[in-house]
């Protein structure tokens, strides 16, 4: 058993490795492998595993990968991470990468999928549309059939054959890795002092760019070490990060939000990792029915199903009361559509339920953030000094 | 270009279309008709028809808001209750209008919605815009018609099998209950003829930029053509009416060797043929238009009057299938088009229309459109040798609207066009 600081230092490494190093070397390992990129937010990657492809995410270069040709390909009021993906992509850093995926959640991402064809990276482009209809015989069985589409490229790629039996094996797989990750964010609601915010995110990073049979030993590890009473106990206020699913803020914001002061004890940094709540049957017939309805039934509330049988706001506050926390900081990406559309929405609804919050906008290639660090701990400090009264609080930053 | 333009046959029956239905639109509370909103791209007018319901456009009233300056007041409000300056200026300008009491573009009161029916084509704000709308009108019905993206360049079979099975088992069921009326498919099929014929019309309008000078501005006037196709009488004998007396003006102006009519009369010379890329400013539509007019510069082709449908290509309505065809009609629509599409339609237009140039107007509320036209721009640069130039400004937002910069830009576009010509006459 390796100690935690070691595990976490791996982690580190492995979840801003912009040269994919260990997906690389997984695929020299055996003829026949493939790996297969995906953006943001979710992406089935028990197909993926089933196919025999390895799924890696790509969340950009963050403030990790200098802009020079991505610049040319997107206006200033669009997004930072369409930008950074582009260079990521002219620079090589795909190299080895036979396909990519990329899921529906805004049109930058949907028009991103068309550079990449225009350019024409990897054998294969595959923009994945989540059905918006959530009827079994409707919207079921168009996702199945987007599914198998991405099977079919894969396969034609790694020529095996998906049995429902791999597949139910690669579904179980990815249970046990959401089990473990949901653990940890059980530890971190009840004592979020023995494993900091931005140790949290590597340790779910780095399992976007590794196998999962890997990511799954390095969990074991962590929760095992998780479970003893470690670190000490903070005065910090409990906050939920909410609208960050996509572009990531730098690792400096995260850990920046902790250090002014707030424990952060849910959040949707990397939403695609803990997507499905709860596991998918692993013992179906029809095993990618059962993703399919994995996806319509047990998804997490996000900015791009729409939501209007279940209400985003409503599925927000309760995850606010059932991790007992303080408030919510809504962090949006600089010109983030989905994100920022919904800001009134559950702005306006947490005005009417009394939910504290603040929202900032970031972007991945900043890592100056001494404003937004002394708008969370004014945040947190309100919290503290008001305990017993309603109040909301906004703050814009951009 | 000296005394305004007279008013033709055809801006006379569009006028009494339009005035009709927000006509109508406020007389709901004593004729009980069902009011149903909906967005432009893949507006299934239709179906709101066969149910005999009566369609508000949102957009459509953004950008009238828009024309009559108001949707910077608009655009306001919504910013104080927590709408972010940097997304689509549509959602706040009409957020804003509601906001204000719903004063619709005739000065009527515009009814509520009985059913959100949110034709998911093309752009994702759409969802969250309804989204937003379904917390203001708590009674309305919502409906989720999904359009799958031809990501692939292609309306595969299981595609159009998704729609219609969504329009046969969750549209229609609710329109059904909302409005009182049975569905009946023969009605359906009878409309869907007219909107082939207007289909066909349409088509036939646009192409008319193929005559030197080109007879029509295929933008600027382009955007009013669209008008009636995509605010809910695509589908009517008028629509048909309309498009059939367009045509045949469009056709006397080709004939006597006529330019385009523009607000200050007739374009007297066209000395540069272009195909524009992303919807038109609507603050400053007239400055806007100036701008390209004076210059002596006509829009052959735009890929905004396709967002409603695109109809070049050669599909139509089929009144013999018709979920189906309204299927392939909510996923042919331009943006819900993938980027090699797009450059592949815009091309064909330079080609077809002998463009001499090709512009960007990079719209800072609309991803759907922005998010990668530098690309397009450059590959269609490369593709068919044309000067490219860019501007950028926003829908219904005048804070985004700098009319020197784009006047300095397209000036130094119109020279480089100008010397270019110069140089091919030369060669000649
Ligand atoms: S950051 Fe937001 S707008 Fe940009 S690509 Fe991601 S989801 Fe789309
Ligand atoms: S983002 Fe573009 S397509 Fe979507 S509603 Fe706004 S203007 Fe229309």
């Amino acid at each position: 058993m390796k100690k935690l600081s070691e595990l976490i230092n791996e982690c580190k490494e492995l979840a801003f490795d912009l040269s994919y190093t260990r997906a690389k070397q997984w695929k020299e390992e055996k003829p026949g492998r493939a790996i297969v990129g995906y953006m943001p937010i979710y992406f089935p990657r028990e197909i993926a595993h089933a196919a025999g492809a390895l799924p890696v995410a790509i969340f950009g270069g963050g403030d990790r990968k200098q802009i020079i040709k991505g610049d040319a390909y997107y206006q200033s009021y669009i997004c930072h991470i369409p930008r950074s993906i582009i260079e990521l992509a002219l620079d090589g850093h795909f190299k080895s990468f036979d396909g990519f995926v990329f899921p529906s959640i805004c049109d930058v991402i949907r028009n991103l999928s068309g550079i990449f064809r225009q350019l024409n990276i990897g054998s294969f482009i595959k923009y994945l549309d989540f059905p918006q209809n959530f009827s079994k015989d409707i919207g079921g069985v168009f996702y199945k059939q987007e599914m198998e589409h991405i099977i079919h490229y894969l396969t034609s790629i790694t020529k095996k054959e998906v049995t429902a039996e791999a597949l139910n094996h690669s579904i179980d797989l990815y249970n046990k890795n959401r089990e473990m990750i949901d653990f940890i964010y059980k530890i971190r609601q009840d004592f979020p002092w023995r494993l900091n915010m931005e140790d949290v995110y590597y340790i779910v990073r780095a399992g976007t760019v590794i196998p999962v049979e890997e990511h799954n030993k390095l969990l074991e590890q962590v929760c095992y070490h998780i479970k003893e009473n470690i670190g000490t106990p903070q005065d910090k206020v409990k906050v939920v990060v909410s609208g960050a699913f996509c572009e990531q803020p730098a690792v400096g914001l995260i850990k920046a939000i902790e250090e002014a002061g707030c424990y952060v004890v849910d959040d949707d940094y990397q939403l695609g990792s803990r997507m499905i709540i709860g596991n998918i049957d692993a013992q179906s017939s029809d095993p990618l029915m059962a993703l399919s309805m994995g996806f319509i039934k047990q998804s997490q509330y996000s900015s791009s199903i729409y939501d209007v049988s279940n209400p985003k706001e409503y599925r927000l506050a309760k995850i606010v009361k059932d991790r007992g926390a303080d408030g919510v900081i809504f962090a949006s990406a600089s010109f983030c559509d989905p994100s920022l559309l919904d800001a009134p929405i559950f702005q306006n609804a947490f005005n009417k339920m009394g939910i504290r919050y603040i929202a900032f906008q970031y972007s991945e290639n900043i890592n100056q953030y001494k404003v937004i660090k002394e708008q969370v701990g004014a945040f947190s400090d309100s919290i503290k000094l008001w305990e017993d009264e309603p109040a909301t609080v906004q703050v814009t930053n951009k | 270009m000296a005394q305004e333009a007279q008013k033709e046959k055809s801006m006379v029956l569009q006028k009494e279309m339009v005035e009709g239905l927000f006509d109508a639109l406020s007389k709901v509370s004593e004729t009980g008709k069902k009011v149903c909103y909906t967005f432009v791209p893949g507006n299934l007018s239709e179906l709101i028809r066969t149910f005999d319901m009566l369609p508000v456009y949102p957009e459509i009233n953004a950008l009238q808001s828009a024309m009559r300056k108001k949707s910077a007041s608009y655009i306001k409000e919504a910013e104080k209750h927590a709408h972010s300056e940097d997304v689509c200026t549509y959602v706040k300008c009409d957020v804003g209008m509601l906001m204000k009491g719903n004063i619709g573009p005739t000065g009527q009161k515009l009814p509520e919605p009985d059913i959100l029916l949110l034709s998911y084509t093309g752009c994702f704000t759409f969802m969250k815009w309804f989204e937003t709308l379904k917390r203001e009108y708590p009674n309305a019905k919502v409906i989720m018609l999904h359009t799958p993206y031809q990501e692939n360049a292609k309306m595969t079979p299981e595609m159009v099998q998704y729609m219609a099975k969504q329009l046969r088992d969750e549209v229609i069921p609710v329109m059904e209950e909302v409005s009182g009326v049975k569905y009946d498919e023969n009605k359906l099929k009878k409309i869907l003829g007219y909107s082939k014929e207007a289909g066909d019309w349409i088509a036939k309008i646009f192409d008319t930029t193929k005559h030197k000078p080109s007879p029509i501005d295929a933008y600027f006037a382009g955007v009013y053509y669209i008008g009636p196709i995509n605010i809910g009488f695509r589908g009517t004998p008028e629509a048909v009416e309309y498009y059939k007396e367009l045509y045949s003006e469009i056709m006397q102006r080709v004939e006597k060797g006529l330019g385009p009519i523009t607000p200050e009369g007739e374009m007297k010379e066209e000395k540069y043929r272009l195909v524009v890329e992303g919807p038109p400013n609507w603050t400053n539509f007239r400055e806007f238009w100036k701008l390209f007019y004076d210059m002596g510069a006509v829009i052959v082709a735009s890929s905004y009057t396709k967002v409603g449908g695109v109809y070049d290509m050669g599909w139509r309505h089929d009144a013999s299938r018709p979920l189906e065809t309204l299927a392939e009609y909510c996923m042919n629509c331009y943006t819900n088009l993938n980027l090699p599409q797009r450059i592949e339609l815009l091309s064909k237009c330079i080609k077809d229309y002998k463009a001499d140039g090709y512009i960007t107007n990079s719209i800072k509320s609309c991803n759907s459109f922005s998010a990668g036209q530098l690309a397009m721009m450059r590959e269609i640069e490369d593709r068919m040798e044309v000067p490219v130039g860019f501007i950028e400004s926003d829908l219904v937002d005048p804070r985004y609207f700098s009319y020197s910069n784009i006047k300095n830009r397209l000036e130094s576009y119109f020279q480089m066009l100008g010397q270019r010509k110069m140089m091919e006459n030369q060669e000649v």
